[in-house]
């Protein structure tokens, strides 16, 4: 059993290393959290991993609101390095977790955001092992902020990269897109307006061990986040020196998304999701993979977007200064360019 | 595509014109559907669309922004703009330079933003940067009396505003560019109307369409046009009628001589134009940021080799200058048409330099998807 938590809000001497520090970790985190490997309460965790290959990410989370429609901070982090790790195929087996809170900050908000991380990570089967917090004075920071970083073991038949996609790649995305950043844009004090758009924050390990059990023949995956599905199709363009056709027609939006989209005039394509991610398959098991997809409760919505043309395009000088070559097949069934965005939409979105 | 649209660009394609004809695009939102929906990849060679002097932060000058930010130097203010000003290159640096230095910035949707947070904060010097053209300035005018009928003393406007019709006549006068026609501005004619361009037609003989902005709308505009060229006759005709009234709205008009009086304007690239721009009346001057907060006249410039003022009349295409994608690109602007969104420079990299060649096939639109 562990001790109650009474504090009301976050102190400085709850990061000082000192008996605030250890009433923090023992009393509430360890009560969250706790296992076998972060009870030990060591310097370092040690792990058993039986694959020759692992996967390590990282990734910070500083989102503005810290709750928000569909999600929230804590929830926001786990997800976010999940699906980052899964992109590789593998089998999440360790996350790290770091607190960077602000004196002052709400226990009863820090406990909600534990909660739902506690939930996220029960849902996915998933173990912290390590962490940290510290605690910084009023006004360095704002609220919360929180790292995660994660291993995963990757099967050793498995190899999914940007190098393996090749022309005539079919694309597919598992739903809707832009959710994320309009949830967020919605939940900010500056807009005035009220939308019912929710965020797509969600761990995609579920929807990727469907897709891997039924193909093959999956060539590379990626996460869209920052930036959206056009900044991402263009590093993924220019990672693997092919071109890439989209079509408008087939890109999965919520009407309503779009029209907060053209109200605002921001461009769905660059805005921020955090449960979407764009597959890359051989065109011969493009279906069979699109059928798993669907099933999941992940995937429901779940389309074929476009395809790989061609091996470093005819336009292009030199494969050294490859920039990428993505073209959007617009409604009209003329072509035009999708770039890499020159300048935030929006701010501190994840 | 639907049907409607399908038969609607190959009627354009049938009834391509005898000669070329060059149609100007006045508003930055119709350069941006232009290019965006890759239109000039769908209607016959000879049609030229040129892009004009439509987009508000493009025509800014230079000194204009080296002015608000001297006064920004010199005074302790807090400012609100639109976001696409933050990066307007002044003569040195641009807002968003000195925002990153420190000073208080901060972008808004809606100018009354502006007002509520000079209400809020009653110590603060409060400037909200007005800018556009009839579309926003009915805004401002609102804030500008609400100020004064709450007799709120911490709050000012950094008047950049600029009038439509005055500049076409100036471009109609300038013998370097031949415009056949004019496909009108929609927001702002949702203001004024489609009377205050009557005179392009009566006295220059130029067509002219109001035109919406789905790539639709502006096909059916070109349409439009080429129908009055062929039947050789000049009117005002509004293809966007679900939105734009003859008579506009008398009401914002109203509203915005009753704040401002008309005066002349520095445009960007076209100089000084006579009655194109709005001063506050003397009894709103207390407002004016420009003549409250005084700085000594700065010394401004256009940069050396920037083709802006060619491109905002139409005489230059964005790929014809060359500084174009070389030096100036959406992320290190030199002029205000890479910077704003809806500028034809900015359009024109953004989603044409890779395809200025492609010509879709019109005959095989049966056969697409």
């Amino acid at each position: 059993m562990y001790k109650k938590f009474d504090d009301k809000i976050i102190q400085l001497s709850h990061g000082d290393g000192g008996i605030k520090t250890g009433e923090l970790i023992n009393n509430l985190l360890l009560g969250y959290f706790g296992n076998d490997i972060l009870n030990r309460l060591e310097d370092s965790a040690v792990l058993n991993c039986s694959s020759k290959k692992i996967a390590y990410t990282t990734d910070s989370f500083v989102v503005d609101p810290i709750f928000f429609p569909g999600g929230d901070i804590g929830k926001l982090s786990i997800c976010g390095t999940v699906n980052d790790l899964v992109t590789t195929g593998c089998t999440p087996i360790a996350l790290s977790l770091a607190f960077i809170l602000e004196e002052g900050f709400p226990v009863s908000d820090f406990k909600r955001i534990l909660s739902s991380i506690k939930n996220t990570i029960n849902a996915n089967d998933l173990k912290i092992v390590t962490g940290d917090t510290k605690v910084v004075e009023k006004g360095s920071v704002d609220k919360i902020f929180i790292n995660t970083s994660g291993i995963g073991a990757i099967d050793n038949n498995l190899d999914l990269s940007p190098r393996r996609i090749k022309a005539g790649d079919k694309i597919l995305i598992n739903g809707g897109i832009a959710e994320h950043g309009i949830a967020i844009l919605g939940s900010r004090k500056e807009f005035n307006f009220k939308s019912s758009i929710k965020s797509d924050c969600a761990s995609l390990f579920p929807l990727v061990r469907d897709m891997i059990s039924v193909s093959k023949k999956i060539h590379a995956l990626r996460d869209v986040t920052r930036g959206g599905l056009a900044s991402v199709l263009f590093e993924m363009s220019r990672a693997s020196g092919t071109g890439i056709d989209i079509y408008e027609n087939e890109i999965p939006i919520k009407k309503e998304v779009l029209g907060i989209c053209q109200f605002l005039g921001l461009d769905p394509l660059y805005i921020a999701n955090e449960g979407k991610m764009i597959i890359f398959v051989d065109k011969k098991e493009a279906g069979r993979v699109l059928d798993a997809m669907k099933k999941n409760k992940y995937g429901e919505d779940s389309r074929i977007i476009g395809e790989v043309t061609e091996k470093y395009p005819k336009s292009v000088v030199s494969k050294k200064s490859y920039e990428g070559n993505v073209v959007l097949v617009t409604r009209l069934g003329t072509r035009r360019t999708l770039d890499l965005q020159f300048c935030e939409q929006l701010p501190r979105i994840c | 595509m639907n049907s409607k649209t399908r038969e609607l660009i190959l009627s354009l394609n049938n009834n391509k014109p005898a000669r070329k004809i060059n149609i100007m695009e006045v508003c930055g939102t119709h350069t941006m559907a232009i290019s965006r929906y890759g239109l000039r990849q769908l209607i016959p060679e000879n049609i030229n669309l040129i892009s004009g002097p439509g987009c508000p932060v493009c025509v800014t000058p230079a000194g204009d922004i080296d002015w608000i930010m001297e006064i920004m130097e010199q005074y302790e203010i807090s400012l609100f703009t639109f976001g696409d000003m933050l990066r307007v290159p002044g003569t040195r640096s641009s807002l968003y330079g000195k925002r990153s230095e420190g000073k208080d910035i901060n972008i808004c949707y809606s100018p009354s933003d502006a007002l509520d947070f000079a209400r809020k904060n009653p110590v603060k010097k409060v400037i909200f940067l007005a800018i556009g053209f009839e579309t926003t300035i009915p805004l401002t005018a609102v804030i500008v009396k609400r100020a004064y009928l709450e007799k709120i003393n911490n709050f000012y406007i950094f008047n950049t505003h600029k009038l439509i019709p005055e500049a076409l006549e100036l471009l109609v006068n300038d013998r370097e560019i031949k415009i056949d026609a004019f496909l009108c501005p929609g927001h702002v004619s949702v203001i004024i109307g489609s009377k205050p361009y009557g005179f392009l037609a009566k006295n220059y003989g130029i067509p002219c369409v109001i035109s919406g902005f789905e790539p639709e709308d502006i096909l059916q505009s070109i349409a439009m046009i080429l129908e009055q060229i062929k039947k050789e006759t000049a009117e005002i005709e509004i293809q966007y009628r679900r939105v734009v009234k003859e008579e506009g709205n008398p009401a914002a008009v109203r509203l915005i001589y009753e704040i401002f009086d008309k005066s002349d304007s520095t445009w960007r690239g076209l100089g000084n134009i006579s009655g194109s721009g709005l001063k506050l009346k003397d009894r709103f001057l207390k407002f004016d940021a420009g003549t409250q907060f005084p700085v000594k006249k700065i010394r401004s410039g256009e940069p050396a080799g920037c083709e802006c003022g060619n491109v905002l009349k139409g005489i230059k295409r964005p790929f014809e200058c060359r500084l174009f994608s070389k030096t100036c690109k959406p992320e290190s602007p030199v002029g205000t048409c890479m910077v704003s969104r809806e500028g034809s420079c900015a359009a024109y990299y953004k989603y044409e330099r890779k395809h200025k060649n492609i010509k879709s096939d019109t005959k095989n639109l049966y056969k697409n998807r």
